[in-house]
């Protein structure tokens, strides 16, 4: 560890650190402090974005709440799909379906029975949301038992097939009219469902939430302040599944889910009996997909199947590929960048791009957008670019992901060290000096 | 079977040997094949408690084969293998490996991503902390850590005795091919087995690290582990066994004391055979 520097400046005096080590190895040094200046550093990106595009005070507080809120849903997706293939190595594609399980246990359990579209039961939302989890590591369970036994490659296919099964099912008209006697299905079909309130919205009208209204008022719309306490919540979330899962991974079980990664048959050979290690955790992980999906798309008075599509996996992959497989805070590190830098960034630079610039009606095709060139005209093909830029963000996905393939595909932290265990492995009792430091 | 090779040459007679207390292994008519390949064809040996037993043959013997199928990675076709008098032909290798019977791999299957410390603190049997519950549990997890502690008291002193202490902290991807040996009979120690398969322990070390892996095995022979060793160095099994069972063409072609094995015409002729090829 580098020598203590209570702040960047007093740390200049060895061998002249530049400021750039400093901040590093200060941002470095818990884990807490890498999380919180990569959100810090998006917010503030974010903020001065705004402001370029002539935005006020209440328009940048709107942009970190949504930021935030899809900073914490992708955490937890991603944290849950860390525990899958980054510590167990089982390749889960499917992250999407055991989603959109848990929004719809949740929503067939508590929701009204008198909804709009799709009925429920009407029990309190915490047995929906418990619910929903149990259904999700169920339906997990279900792809693991015969999956597992198989190689890696065929859980893969097999859970990307039972994520659009799911999908289908759901978006099935005939199914939500299925009903017998009283039970019946009530997804809703293509029209989707309906969703209890956030618990977090009635907050606003009590005498609690006047006075954040009348604290908080004069800059932010009550839309917004009602936006971030749900947000607060999910936060909450996200803390306590990585406290979780930090808490597996440390543990004589992450020990063996780790070894079952790097090579099963060794972990068979000192007797553990894998099969059901990896049935237990692509539960566990399942049903904090489930949650997740619960606390994102489950959280917006509304829900159809067309939330649930593969890409939504895809993303989520992403930002672990990002972070770094394998690493709890490397998960968090990289929704973080993903939604920042990869999702919203993209948008909102456009917006700014085409409010500021005035680039005139966007031609209707790319050959429109090209042919300009010629006369060395440059603003029919940006007007083009800003105009379509949500599919050229698939574009620059591709390219972000081949550049860290080739540039660091172990992501921003997958080659930190978490120890496999419930102590520190160092010796125990008093440092012994050994010199036994040569060998061969 | 020709000439006096197949008779025991060992102290022990016939009758002691049947023991199943004194004959922790016993591999009977063992047969496996590939699609149309015979690997292992009828081979059939025992193991004496307390010895260092050496299976040799050239390569493509079914030495590796009879491996996979006594240590549950294959499956046998045919044929049998008790372990301390129990019938274990067929089970899955954790569960052989609980019953005290454990193997080490040809080519070091290290988990490459973990460190020394934690490829050992793997391997001890009967952890609590791997169930799910107990590690999160915050009243449960207070044992985990008590056991954890046990653990790694053991674990460093497994490190000690194998004299990697200074590599302790490294992950396993980065060591040696001899570090890596030493690393996985260290773990496969670390299980408390009954009996050690070592499958080629010695290929790809250096003469140092050869020396001190031997000496390793032998210091823990005297402490009452039995070895079952494979090797095709035909020398190092000579100087380091008491007992060679030498196969070829996937069954058992001689049996005995070094010495006795080291004359036999056949196996003679089973290694300058493969030699003139």
């Amino acid at each position: 560890m580098t020598a203590e520097t209570a702040d960047g400046s007093s740390g200049i005096d060895g061998e002249d650190p530049s400021i750039r080590d400093i901040l590093a190895t200060e941002i470095g040094k818990t884990d807490f402090r890498i999380v919180i200046s990569t959100m810090l550093a998006i917010y503030a990106l974010f903020i001065v974005l705004t402001f370029l595009g002539g935005g006020d005070i209440n328009s940048a507080g709107s942009s970190i709440i949504r930021l935030t809120f899809l900073f914490a849903a992708y955490g937890i997706l991603t944290l849950a799909l860390n525990l899958h293939w980054g510590y167990t190595g089982l390749f889960n594609i499917g992250v999407a379906g055991f989603m959109a399980v848990g929004v719809y246990t949740m929503a067939i359990v508590s929701t009204s029975p008198d909804a709009v579209s799709g009925t429920g039961l009407g029990l309190p939302l915490i047995v929906g949301v418990i619910a929903g989890m149990i259904m999700a590591a169920l339906v997990g369970l279900v792809a693991a038992v015969p999956a597992l036994r198989l190689r890696a490659d065929y859980l893969a296919i097999v859970t990307l097939g039972l994520s659009e099964i799911i999908r289908l099912t759901l978006n099935s008209a005939t199914l939500s009219n299925w009903t017998v006697s009283v039970f019946g299905f009530g997804t809703g079909g293509g029209s989707g469902i309906d969703l209890p309130a956030r618990p977090t919205d009635a907050l606003l009208n009590t005498a609690f939430g006047d006075v954040l209204v009348d604290v908080l008022g004069t800059f932010l719309r009550p839309s917004v302040i009602r936006r971030s306490l749900w947000v607060l919540v999910m936060i909450g979330f996200v803390i306590a599944v990585y406290w979780l899962l930090v808490r597996v991974g440390n543990s004589p079980f992450g020990r063996v889910l780790k070894a079952i990664r790097e090579d099963e048959l060794v972990a068979q050979s000192l007797g553990k009996d894998t099969r059901w290690f990896k049935i237990k955790v692509f539960m566990l992980g399942c049903a904090l997909m489930g949650l997740g999906g619960i606390l994102w798309q489950g959280s917006q008075g509304y829900v159809s199947p067309d939330s649930f599509r593969p890409i939504v996996t895809f993303y989520v992959f992403v930002a672990l590929i990002i972070g770094g497989s394998g690493s709890n805070t490397g998960s968090l590190v990289g929704s973080i960048l993903f939604v920042g830098l990869l999702f919203e960034g993209p948008r909102t630079l456009a917006n700014i791009v085409s409010g500021s610039l005035s680039l005139g009606s966007a031609p209707g095709t790319f050959a429109g957008a090209m042919a300009p060139l010629a006369s060395l005209e440059i603003t029919p093909l940006l007007a083009y670019f800003m105009n379509n830029i949500s599919a050229l963000r698939f574009i620059l996905l591709g390219v972000v992901l081949v550049i860290i393939m080739q540039r660091r595909p172990e992501g921003v932290l997958g080659h930190r060290t978490e120890t496999a265990a419930a102590i520190s492995l160092d010796r125990p009792g008093p440092a012994r000096t050994n010199g036994g430091e040569s060998d061969e | 079977m020709s000439d006096a090779t197949t008779e025991p040459a060992e102290a022990a007679p016939e009758s002691e040997r049947s023991l199943s207390g004194d004959v922790p292994l016993r591999v009977e008519n063992l047969r496996k094949t590939f699609g149309g390949i015979v690997a292992v064809d009828d081979a059939s040996f025992a193991v004496e408690a307390g010895s260092l037993t050496g299976l040799i043959g050239p390569n493509g013997a079914g030495k590796s084969t009879t491996f996979n199928c006594i240590t549950g990675a294959h499956t046998p076709d045919s044929g049998t293998v008790t372990f301390q008098g129990e019938d274990i032909t067929g089970r899955r290798p954790d569960q052989i490996a609980t019953e005290g019977l454990v193997r080490t791999f040809q080519i070091a299957r290290e988990l490459e991503e973990m460190t020394v410390l934690e490829n050992l603190m793997l391997a001890p049997q009967g952890q609590i902390g791997e169930q799910l519950w107990r590690s999160v549990t915050p009243g449960a997890r207070v044992e985990v850590i008590e056991q954890e502690r046990e653990l790694r008291e053991r674990v460093w002193e497994t490190v000690d005795f194998f004299e990697i202490d200074h590599i302790a902290h490294d992950e396993a991807g980065t060591l040696s091919g001899g570090q890596r040996k030493l690393l996985e009979m260290a773990r496969a120690m670390m299980t408390e087995p009954d009996m050690l398969l070592l499958d080629e322990p010695l290929a790809g070390v250096n003469p140092t690290l050869e020396e001190k892996l031997l000496e390793r095995i032998h210091d823990l022979r005297e402490q009452g582990y039995t070895f079952l060793l494979v090797e095709h160095d035909m020398d190092v099994i000579m100087e380091n066994c008491e007992h060679v069972i030498v196969m070829h063409q996937g069954s058992v072609l001689a049996e005995g004391e070094p010495s006795m094995v080291k004359n036999n015409d056949r196996v003679i002729e089973a290694y300058l055979g493969e030699i003139d090829v």
